[in-house]
Formats: structure tokens, C-alpha cells, sequence
């Protein structure tokens, strides 16, 4: 079953808690990953692994690049989802 | 002053080891005479020939946050934790650079080393490479396992520039990143240098290996009495984990900040066994000409030396050889020297054990007093040395040195000497 935008928030929360320790409520839209989140390019790699796991996509290498917020993993997630 | 012979003095101390998670309590349950074996209760562990091991006191799982755990092997945990004690230790409030100017960056060196790297972060990857597939082995897996990630995360932490380095020989490694990092502040090319030695390797691989060259003690049933240097009944090593680290920095740069000094580090005397890859020369003949290297290359006296703080791993052989090297270079200067084998307590902490070990060194000179040797109950007779047992035995007034031995497997020999300032 697809996954909700707020379920995908959600989760990534959880996903960027686990791996980088900022609280799942500072985990929204507007922020970048590397600048505002503390996940650096290799830790970038364990939350796209987790989430692809968590909601049933992939996540190509040449796509992870383009990830820079967690808006635009939300929208790559819900455009790929089965 | 000359800037190729410059004085190193130690002012800073951290540990964490099967004895406590910090250098106060493993120095406390050191003089007490006090066990870090225990039996390893893990399903792992259940069909192993050695089912004992002296784990850490203080599990860096329980101290340090998930995101920090997730990207550091075992090893690097432990040498960070100790690190920052160290560093608190000598005065250090921040790391250099925003530290009001304390020391600079570009003249602080980090050498921290370990004998087999991320073994634990290797193995368990490749568990999840077969059992969960490619996509799921951890992109920190290289940063983790390469053995100077240890040297590489103090780096990082305190902000040294000035060099971060981690020299490998097995068990020697711990003493000769101390020996190193001494020679990076007498020849000039930094003022500061946190050094010292980390392992973690219980896992069962290692144990099995180790295990299977016969060299670890299989007295599974009484673990605290398992590791017993110089004993008639010693059948092999301990393997311990964990940490220890030193500050060192040149006299000049302790004494302008007004450093608390525990005791200078003369130097270092060095040399390889070329005999067998993993037994001891059994004359001594290569420790022997380690302790005359340093004799030749530092002020020491022999007089001087009132403590050996030995490599003592508990082995039938190396322990004998180890004496017989330092009688034939001290002579009849061998009569007041109180032998102290610590891994009795603490295992042996293979890459390791040159760092606590110097630690304890330190603490010895500075306390004057030599920790005990547990669990000889029968003291080999070939051991011509007076080894302290039972109880702490507290070091003459005036000046005096003491020496840390630590020899790996490849004949690497290291000693390294310590006198009070």
C-alpha cells in the first residue's frame, strides 16, 4: 500500500533520528540533509537504504545527488512508490 | 633550546579498560590487585576452546550516542573516550583552535594505534554482505576498518594538523605510536601529541585464531585467575579490549601554560627479532638489544630504573625471555627493580596494551608505587626478577625511572622509559 506525504515525513524522521540523532520533529520538508540534518554523503547512503526498505522503492545512485531536502525525498519517494 | 633534542613530558592521562571506563578507576582496582576476566556468557561464545575474556569495564554502547556508534568501530570508540579524558585531563577545554589559544592545531599531533583494526566492523559486514546482500553493507564500513581510523576520529576530534599516524606491529603497536609521537616533539615537528593504543577484538574469529596458534590460556572455569605472568601453571594469554592514551608535549609548551607534569618520556629503544613470526626469541637476545638501544640513545642510568612494567603476556616462553633480556643488559641494577606484569588484571589488550601500559607506567612513577602481579601463586624459578605480588609495593624517594615493555608478534620489540621530573 502507498505511503501517505505525512507517513513518508514520518518516517524519514524516525529514518534521520536513528542514523544522525536530531529529533524526528526537526525532520521536515524544508531542510537539508547535509547543512541542517548532520547526514554527510556517507551517512546519506544509510537513510536512502533505510527508506527504500521502509517504503518499497529505489533509490538509484544518480538520483541520491539530487536529494538535497527532505521535500525532495518525499516527492521522489511518493512519484516511485508502487 | 635544540630543536631535534627537545624534552617530552606527559601531562595527561585517559583510559578506558576491563578494569573501569576511566584511568582513575582502572589505576584503583590496578593497585588492588583486582581481575577484568570474565567468561564470555554470548551463544557465540558457547562452542569456543576459550570462553573467557577481560571485556570492558564500561560498554562504549552505553556511553556514547547512537549516530557517533553507528560510525565508529569498537576501537575508535574506546579511543575517543579516552581521549577526551586525556585531554580534559592535561588542561585541555576544547579542542585546539578554540581553546583560547592553549595549543595550535597546526602543532598537535595525534598517533593512536591498533594491532588488528576494525576486525569487528569487518566480520560483521560481511555477515550482512551474505546474509542481507550487497546494498545493505554499511558505507562507514571502509572509514572503520582501516587501521588509522582510530589515529584518524582523535584527529578530528581534538584538531591535530601537526600529523596523525598509526604505526602497526600486533602487540607492540600501543608502545611504538607512544615512541613515535615522542619523536614528533623532540625532533621539533610538534608540541603536543595524544598517543597510546586501542583494541577490540573479542569476537569469535580472532578467539579461534588466537586459540588455535595456542597461545591463549583455556582455564575457562576460574577466569580471574586465567592470566597469570610469571606463574609455573601460566597456559597462554587473556585477550582484553580497550584503550589507553597519553598527552605528551615538549617541556618548553607544558611549562608556558603551567601543565601539571606527571614524569618526562626519556625515549624509546627498538628492535625486531628477526627469529619466527610469532614465537619469542627464547634468549631475549632482541628484547635485550631494545632495552641496550635505549640505553645507548637517552640519558637513563640503570640506577636509575626502579620499576619494569613488563610485557608479561603470560605465555610459558616470552615471559622467561623477557627476563632473562633484562637481566643480561641491567646486571646486578636488576636487583632493585620492582617487575610489575598489569595484564595479569587487565588481559592483554593486544594494540592496546602499550597504551594502558603506559599509562600505568606513568601513574607508577608519578604515584611511586608499583601495582601487584596477580595469581602467582607458584613463581617460576626461572624468573630471576623481583616481581611484586600480593600487594602494591611503593617506589623509592628521589630520582626514578621505570621502563614499559611491549613486544608483538613479527619480533617487534619497544621499550620506552619514564623518569620523574
Amino acid at each position: 500500500m502507498a505511503s501517505t506525504k505525512e507517513d513518508i515525513i514520518a518516517g524519514l524522521g524516525e529514518i534521520v533520528n536513528e542514523i544522525a540523532g536530531i529529533p524526528a520533529e526537526d525532520v521536515t520538508e524544508e531542510k537539508s540533509f547535509t547543512d541542517d540534518l548532520d547526514v554527510d554523503s556517507l551517512s546519506m547512503v544509510e537513510v536512502v537504504v533505510a527508506a527504500e526498505e521502509r517504503f518499497e522503492v529505489k533509490i538509484p545512485d544518480d538520483d541520491v545527488k539530487k536529494l538535497k531536502t527532505v521535500g525532495d525525498a518525499v516527492s521522489y519517494i511518493l512519484d516511485h512508490q508502487d | 633550546m635544540n630543536a631535534t633534542n627537545r624534552t617530552v613530558v606527559v601531562t595527561g592521562v585517559g583510559a578506558t579498560t576491563p578494569l573501569g571506563g576511566d584511568i582513575a578507576t582502572t589505576w584503583q582496582a590496578m593497585v588492588s590487585g583486582t581481575s577484568g576476566v570474565r567468561e564470555l556468557t554470548q551463544d557465540w561464545a558457547a562452542g569456543l576452546p576459550v570462553r573467557i575474556a577481560a571485556t570492558a569495564a564500561v560498554d562504549p554502547d552505553d556511553v556514547l550516542p547512537r549516530p557517533v556508534l553507528r560510525k565508529l568501530d569498537r576501537s575508535a570508540q574506546f579511543a575517543l573516550l579516552a581521549t577526551r579524558e586525556a585531554w580534559a585531563d592535561a588542561g585541555f577545554t576544547a579542542p585546539a583552535g578554540e581553546d583560547g589559544g592553549l595549543v595550535d592545531p597546526a602543532r598537535l599531533g595525534a598517533v593512536i594505534a591498533s594491532g588488528i583494526g576494525g576486525v569487528t566492523t569487518l566480520l560483521d559486514q560481511y555477515d550482512n554482505l551474505l546474509q542481507k546482500g550487497p546494498r545493505r553493507v554499511s558505507p562507514h564500513t571502509v572509514p572503520m576498518l582501516m587501521p588509522n581510523s582510530p589515529a584518524a576520529n582523535v584527529s578530528l576530534e581534538i584538531g591535530a594538523q601537526a600529523g596523525a599516524h598509526a604505526p602497526v606491529s600486533a602487540c607492540a603497536s600501543g608502545a611504538e605510536a607512544v615512541g613515535y609521537a615522542t619523536e614528533m616533539i623532540r625532533t621539533g615537528r610538534a608540541d603536543v601529541v595524544v598517543a597510546g593504543g586501542t583494541e577490540a577484538a573479542v569476537h569469535p574469529l580472532p578467539i579461534a585464531a588466537f586459540s588455535n596458534m595456542m597461545a591463549m590460556s583455556k582455564n575457562n572455569d576460574d577466569p580471574e585467575r586465567a592470566s597469570r605472568p610469571y606463574d609455573m601453571a601460566r597456559d597462554g594469554f587473556v585477550l582484553g579490549e580497550g584503550c589507553g592514551v597519553v598527552v605528551l608535549e615538549s617541556a618548553e609548551h607544558a611549562a608556558r601554560r603551567g601543565a601539571r607534569v606527571y614524569c618526562e618520556l626519556l625515549g624509546q629503544g627498538l628492535s625486531a627479532d628477526s627469529h619466527h613470526i610469532a614465537q619469542p626469541e627464547p634468549t631475549g637476545r632482541g628484547v635485550a638489544a631494545a632495552v641496550q638501544n635505549l640505553l645507548d640513545t637517552t640519558d637513563l642510568k640503570p640506577a636509575q630504573v626502579v620499576h619494569v612494567n613488563a610485557h608479561a603476556t603470560s605465555t610459558p616462553q616470552g615471559d622467561v625471555a623477557e627476563i632473562k633480556a633484562l637481566r643480561k643488559v641491567l646486571g646486578e641494577e636488576m636487583d632493585h627493580v620492582a617487575v610489575s606484569a598489569t595484564k595479569s588484571m587487565t588481559g592483554h589488550l593486544l594494540g592496546g596494551a602499550g597504551g594502558v601500559e603506559t599509562a600505568a607506567t606513568v601513574l607508577a612513577v608519578y604515584h611511586r608505587l608499583a601495582p601487584p602481579t596477580i595469581n602467582v601463586e607458584k613463581l617460576d624459578p626461572e624468573v630471576d626478577a623481583d616481581v611484586v605480588r600480593g600487594e602494591a609495593r611503593a617506589l623509592p624517594s628521589g630520582t626514578i625511572a621505570a621502563l614499559n615493555n611491549s613486544f608483538g608478534f613479527g619480533g617487534h620489540n619497544v621499550v620506552l622509559a619514564f623518569r620523574t621530573v
